[in-house]
């Protein structure tokens, strides 16, 4: 059996971590709950918190320890669920992707993501964006199907060059917090938000779909893409590099005749 | 649902033009000039529809411009329209899909492509050339 010897000078970098004085950190979190309040408040909760610390791991040890009552959404921990949106220091972002101390910050500021309705604290509802969502028809729409009359079932080829088309879109995680950037979401309640747009995209560019007229005409609304006027905050929030502000203009590229 | 649950922005998410960067600024400039430039079309309909009163009150319109808040207001609304129709540019260019590059395989830090350098130049150069429109425009109007 092969032995492990450690050296005897060999310094246990992991206690050091472990023992190093921990970080103070002042956390102002947004509460409400529409069966009580009528306004949000805000409540401090000092906490102490290590450099790997996200600002997920805050919230979760407020929750754990301070406070109970605190409500918000996460699942993953890993930037792939797209449950933990929240305005962290006035901007959207995934609170189990953002540092607590890359904000470089002694007040973290945390509140539910604006243009989505309040359910309790930083819990937001999705309805209205996963609405949209469907309207666009997120699917490969097609005459025929994989499975046919016969006992075999047949595949849509694709070659990689047409996957590079779309990857980029696919990476949607659904976080929402596009939409709460969007200064259009902002005022216009009936708006199908950079979200929902750019999953038309995803899908009118891939070449296995055959819906682009169908799509294109469910957009073409005063609700629709016209409403997007290319401010592009929706692309520098999102945490996938999605970059729905491109997918958007290639979609509209569409409508004004500039695409095929 | 109150307003308050409802949790919309509002008119107040177009008032910080400073959170998305460069990009969001221009997105902020161009709704202001284009409402600088909508009242300035009003007022301009109705002092040149003076002349329907005849010489007198057209002269007396006409020497409302001559004076400095009037050459102040002018100049305004030359970098407003020399922005506007620049940035305007790019963004038509843009929501057709040219200039904001091409779709590929995202890689971190995720640097938005729509975003790209020539996108921020264009917006510079309209905040520029807006500015030396103006100093043009003053140099005329109050120059010698």
């Amino acid at each position: 059996m092969a032995a492990i010897k450690i050296p005897a000078n060999n310094r246990n970098i992991a206690n050091e971590i472990v023992d190093r004085p921990k970080n103070k950190i002042l956390f102002r979190v947004a509460k409400f709950n529409p069966r009580v309040d009528t306004h949000t408040k805000y409540v401090d909760y000092d906490i102490e918190y290590d450099h790997w610390n996200t600002v997920l791991d805050a919230l979760l040890t407020i929750k754990h320890n301070l406070d109970p009552s605190l409500a918000l959404r996460y699942s993953c921990r890993q930037a792939a669920c797209g449950s933990c949106g929240m305005i962290i220091n006035g901007k959207p972002a995934l609170a189990c992707f953002t540092k607590i101390n890359e904000l470089g910050s002694d007040l973290v500021k945390i509140e539910p993501m604006s243009n989505f309705p309040i359910l309790r604290d930083l819990a937001v509802d999705f309805t209205q964006m996963f609405d949209a969502h469907k309207k666009l028809k997120p699917y490969i729409i097609r005459s025929d199907s994989e499975i046919s009359s016969s006992d075999e079932t047949k595949e849509f080829i694709q070659d990689p060059s047409s996957v590079e088309k779309y990857i980029q879109f696919a990476n949607c995680i659904k976080c929402g917090l596009c939409n709460s950037a969007c200064p259009t979401m902002a005022t216009d309640s009936l708006f199908f938000g950079p979200q929902a747009l750019t999953q038309a995209y995803r899908y009118l560019t891939d070449s296995r779909d055959q819906g682009k007229n169908t799509r294109l005409k469910i957009i073409d609304d005063r609700h629709g893409i016209w409403r997007c006027h290319f401010a592009g905050s929706c692309s520098k929030v999102c945490p996938k590099g999605v970059d729905p502000a491109m997918g958007i203009q290639f979609l509209r590229g569409y409508l004004l005749g500039f695409r095929d | 649902m109150n307003k308050h649950q409802n949790n919309r922005a509002g008119i107040r998410a177009w008032l910080n033009p400073w959170r998305y960067g460069i990009e969001r600024f221009a997105y902020w400039l161009m709704r202001i000039t284009g409402i600088g430039l909508l009242i300035y079309f009003i007022i301009h309909i109705y002092e040149t529809s003076s002349i329907l009163e005849g010489k007198e009150i057209w002269n007396k319109m006409l020497d409302l411009t001559q004076t400095t808040e009037g050459h102040i207001i002018l100049i305004l609304v030359i970098g407003m329209a020399t922005f506007h129709t620049i940035n305007g540019i790019r963004i038509m260019l843009g929501h057709g899909g040219i200039g904001i590059g091409n779709a590929s395989r995202p890689d971190y830090p995720y640097i938005p492509k729509s975003q790209n350098m020539k996108n921020k130049l264009c917006i510079y150069a309209s905040v520029g050339l807006a500015a030396l429109a103006m100093l043009y425009g003053a140099e005329v109007m109050f120059g010698e």
